[in-house]
């Protein structure tokens, strides 16, 4: 399978800093990646430069189009949807505004793509008229992914979905993500700190290292690596 | 009695311009933290589209809504073209350019249209009603207000690009990742805001008679009632710009009959605004750490 | 501080971060050689420029107490004219009616300014960005509005001064005289402002600036502060505004206008307002623009100067000094790269304005 994202040599950019070295990291169509790391070792920049959102060079390929020179704007409506880091809700507005606007690039009625989203997450059924400010991080985090899921996204980009959240309500939402990858046919690419339940349902696995790209392979191959696991598993 | 509830009816209705001016004020300051100095010659520009139009012997209301098509063009150009450059620049410096603009369109109008006074006329009859309580021309254009205001609430609430405006203004970064054009939705909140200008003045014309400084009293009250109402909030807009509008007639009316109640009329706002720092609907201004 | 370091001081803050005490004898010299130019300027130049001259340095010094607030403090301020008033007729009143003398009317005016800038900072201590200029544009309105209402400001007519005298015996005409006096009065109010922001007071001026939460945390003592930085700032004002009147020779209502609040403040944001040496390029901006947008049109002159308002901020949004003084940083530690990485950080630190820290969107 040809994957649906491709990042070549990979420099990014924060003003004249360079945060990203060019690196290499690629996800297979309808497979799931996970970028591993320490905290400030460039994960976050790598999703940010895919959408745009920070100066970068090299090739960044999404479906066969260069997404470099495009705007955030454009990325998403090409089918690229971003739960940044601290979710990027609209907490004054309600919980159907925000799913409206996940929509927005979409011609059709949004109410079937809705009334999924609140089938996958029936909490936000019961939420739909309150302000998004209200809701509890675990609430906003689905609310998040289901806004990200109404763009119908070919790829689906996740920064720390686990972020503050209870182990039980981490391991519930992924789950879903789970779920919804394999009916919707969504690829994504993960960043997470929970390396163990990351690598369990990703496929392929990048661990990031002050801008490098330090290994890479199967999940599987990565999760099995002493080094891997003495540093990030912790066994 | 009589008198108090006669001027309380006429301050409300200037009251309607100057919160029509207001909601213009806090839709542009909702999105990019700026006041804009220039809404009120802005105003006073697109009233004399409007008397031209008039003189033209084009029907009032047809030239009420040609104004504002124009108005709310000439707006998003003005987004675009003059303030886009200063987007990312100090606020301060946006400030200014807003003030550079406000310059610019006081003397072109002059330059155009001269400083004479010039009679515009009134849709509404001037007619007594309830009793001398109000006018009929006070109504009307209590009435224009709230249908506006209504159009308004409406076109936020339930059209698509209503909401990808508040959510634009309110986060602008999320916004881009839901494909909203952060760009194009501030462009068309200067349309907007142009467009709601045209109308406050064209309300105003009538009363103050058309001219250049037409707008710069207006624009102090309509900044006003901005603030009281807590300047991020349109709800408050509007109704501090009743307030101030009712102020203003009652000290003219009680306290002092001169130049001097347009001083009278900010002390006393300003002294509730010192028990209120962030107006009456405002929520604190949070600065970040 | 002694005589250079001050003089260096003040340059510090106008180019941005450049005091290495190595070049500070070149420093002192090129700023001695400014003073002694600006002091024989005016014997080659005709009287009205002499006095064009003289109302920039007034200019200057307003500008400089609004950039001790705005850009120092983040404090904005729609108002300063009418501080410029009450230094103006405080001055004006004096000699009018009390037959003071026109030097000594300056202490007087410094002390109105001061004690109007910290009743006035008080309140203002409540209020933040829109309501500031609110509350001090109200200021700005009223201030010719209740001018007119006293018989003992000459109502709407205004005070008539006579026009003071040189010292006899120096052999120079009334013009040059009050040029020079008004130099020495800005250079003395530069070295003050110079003074103050390179102190602890300007240290804590910026620090409320930036941070004012962490400088509240740290033990900064924000209302003292911030009512001080008021009263500084209109102690500069109401002075310039006494030597306004002093040169003018004429006070009234109608001089301060709204509009000369506001020509302040832009005047302020085009010289760049974290500056001092910004106040100068500031007061030229509002002496002479206005009459080079005369020339080119007359029919819409003010929309020349609004046109010239926009292009400055698009040129350099940070105002000229602001945006020129790290460039010119950036120059010099291109030919000498051993201080290159140090200056150039330095000066964007300084040219740093407030609204760089509260832009951020309230959410």
């Amino acid at each position: 399978m040809a994957p649906i994202l491709h990042l070549h040599a990979v420099k990014a950019f924060y003003g004249a800093f360079e945060a990203l070295h060019g690196i290499d990291v690629a996800v297979e169509d309808g497979g799931m990646t996970v970028l591993l790391g320490a905290n400030g070792a460039g994960k976050t920049t790598t999703l940010r430069a895919v959408c745009g959102m920070v100066r970068s060079e090299g090739a960044i390929v999404f479906a066969g189009e260069a997404l470099q020179r495009r705007s955030t704007e454009e990325i998403a409506a090409m089918g690229v949807a971003h739960v940044p880091e601290g979710r990027g809700t609209f907490v004054g507005l309600t919980v159907e505004e925000n799913l409206r606007l996940g929509g927005y690039t979409r011609a059709s009625k949004p109410h079937d793509a809705m009334a999924r989203m609140y089938g996958y997450f029936p909490i936000l059924a019961d939420r739909r008229r309150q302000q998004a400010g209200a809701l509890s991080g675990g609430e906003q985090q689905m609310l998040a992914i289901a806004r990200a899921l109404m763009m119908a996204p070919r790829l689906l980009v996740l920064d720390e979905p686990s972020f503050g959240l209870a182990p039980r309500v981490v391991e519930a939402i992924f789950a879903i993500i789970d779920r919804i990858r394999r009916e919707q046919r969504v690829s994504v690419l993960l960043v997470e700190q929970n390396a163990s339940l990351a690598l369990e349902l990703a496929d392929h696995a990048y661990l990031i290292e002050t801008g490098y790209v330090v290994a890479s392979g199967s999940a599987k191959a990565l999760a099995d690596d002493p080094q891997i696991r003495r540093s990030y598993l912790g066994y | 009695m009589h008198l108090f509830l006669q001027q309380v009816f006429s301050g409300l209705a200037s009251g309607a311009i100057y919160a029509s001016l207001a909601l213009a004020l806090v839709m542009i300051y909702r999105a990019t933290d700026l006041v804009n100095f220039a809404q009120g010659e802005m105003a006073m520009f697109s009233t004399y589209i409007a008397w031209m139009l008039v003189n033209a012997a084009v029907p009032f209301w047809a030239a009420f809504a040609l104004t504002l098509i124009v108005s709310f063009i000439g707006g998003m150009v003005i987004e675009r073209v003059v303030v886009r450059p200063v987007e990312n620049a100090p606020v301060l410096a946006a400030v200014v350019v807003t003030i550079g603009l406000l310059l610019i369109f006081n003397a072109l109008a002059g330059w155009l249209f001269t400083y004479t006074l010039q009679e515009f006329p009134s849709p509404f009859p001037d007619r007594p009603l309830f009793g001398a309580l109000m006018t009929t021309r006070d109504l009307g254009v209590i009435a224009v207000t709230l249908i506006m205001l209504a159009l308004l609430f409406a076109f936020f609430r339930f059209t698509a690009t209503g909401l990808a405006m508040r959510a634009a203004a309110q986060n602008p970064a999320s916004a881009r990742l839901c494909g909203i054009r952060v760009g194009r939705m501030l462009a068309i909140g200067w349309g907007l805001a142009a467009a709601i200008g045209a109308t406050a003045g064209i309300m105003v014309a009538p009363i103050l008679f058309l001219d250049p400084e037409m707008m710069s009293g207006v624009l102090l009250y309509a900044f006003t009632g901005a603030l009281l109402g807590g300047i991020t909030s349109p709800v408050g807009a509007v109704i501090g710009g009743l307030i101030v509008g009712v102020t203003e007639n009652l000290v003219g009316t009680y306290l002092i009959a001169s130049q001097l109640k347009l001083t009278v009329a900010l002390i006393l706002i300003v002294i509730v605004l010192a028990f209120r720092p962030n107006g009456l609907f405002g929520t604190a201004i949070v600065r970040r750490v | 501080m002694n005589d250079g370091t001050a003089a260096i001081a003040s340059e510090k803050l106008a180019v941005g971060g450049e005091a290495r005490l190595r070049i500070g004898a070149w420093r002192r010299f090129a700023i001695a050689a400014l003073i002694v130019l600006a002091a024989a300027l005016p014997f080659g130049l005709s009287n009205y420029q002499v006095f064009e001259l003289t109302q920039v340095m007034i200019y200057a010094i307003a500008v400089l107490g609004l950039n001790i607030l705005t850009g120092y403090n983040g404090q904005i301020s729609l108002g300063h004219g009418g501080f410029f008033a009450a230094g103006g007729y405080t001055a004006a009143v004096l000699m009018h009616r009390y037959g003071v003398p026109y030097w000594a009317t300056l202490p007087p005016a410094a002390l109105v300014g001061f004690a109007l800038g910290l009743l006035f900072g008080l309140p203002a201590l409540r209020f933040e960005g829109p309501y500031l200029a609110l509350v001090t544009l109200a200021m700005a309105v009223a201030t010719p509005q209740t001018l007119k209402y006293f018989s003992w400001t000459g109502g709407q007519q205004g005070l008539n001064l006579a026009k003071p005298a040189p010292p006899p015996g120096l052999g120079i005409d009334r013009d040059r005289w009050l040029y020079l006096f008004v130099l020495v009065i800005l250079l003395v109010a530069i070295r003050v402002a110079a003074n103050l922001l390179n102190g602890r007071t300007g240290r804590a001026w910026m620090a409320i600036r930036d941070h004012p939460i962490a400088a509240a945390a740290m033990g900064v003592d924000t209302p003292r502060y911030k009512t001080l930085a008021f009263g500084t700032s209109t102690l500069f004002t109401a002075v310039a505004g006494a030597l306004a009147a002093i040169v003018v020779g004429f006070v009234a209502p109608e001089s301060f206008s709204l509009f000369l609040s506001i020509s302040f403040l832009v005047g302020s944001a085009v010289g760049g307002i974290a500056t001092i040496g910004g106040a100068i390029v500031g007061g030229f901006f509002i002496e002479f623009v206005p009459n080079f947008a005369n020339d080119i049109s007359d029919a819409a002159p003010w929309a020349i100067y609004g046109l010239a308002m926009l292009l400055f901020m698009y040129a350099m949004p940070r105002g000229v000094v602001g945006s020129l003084g790290p460039l010119a940083a950036w120059l010099r530690g291109r030919l000498r790269p051993a201080v290159a990485a140090g200056e150039i950080s330095a000066a964007s630190n300084n040219a740093s304005s407030p609204q760089q820290t509260s832009q951020g969107r309230l959410e």
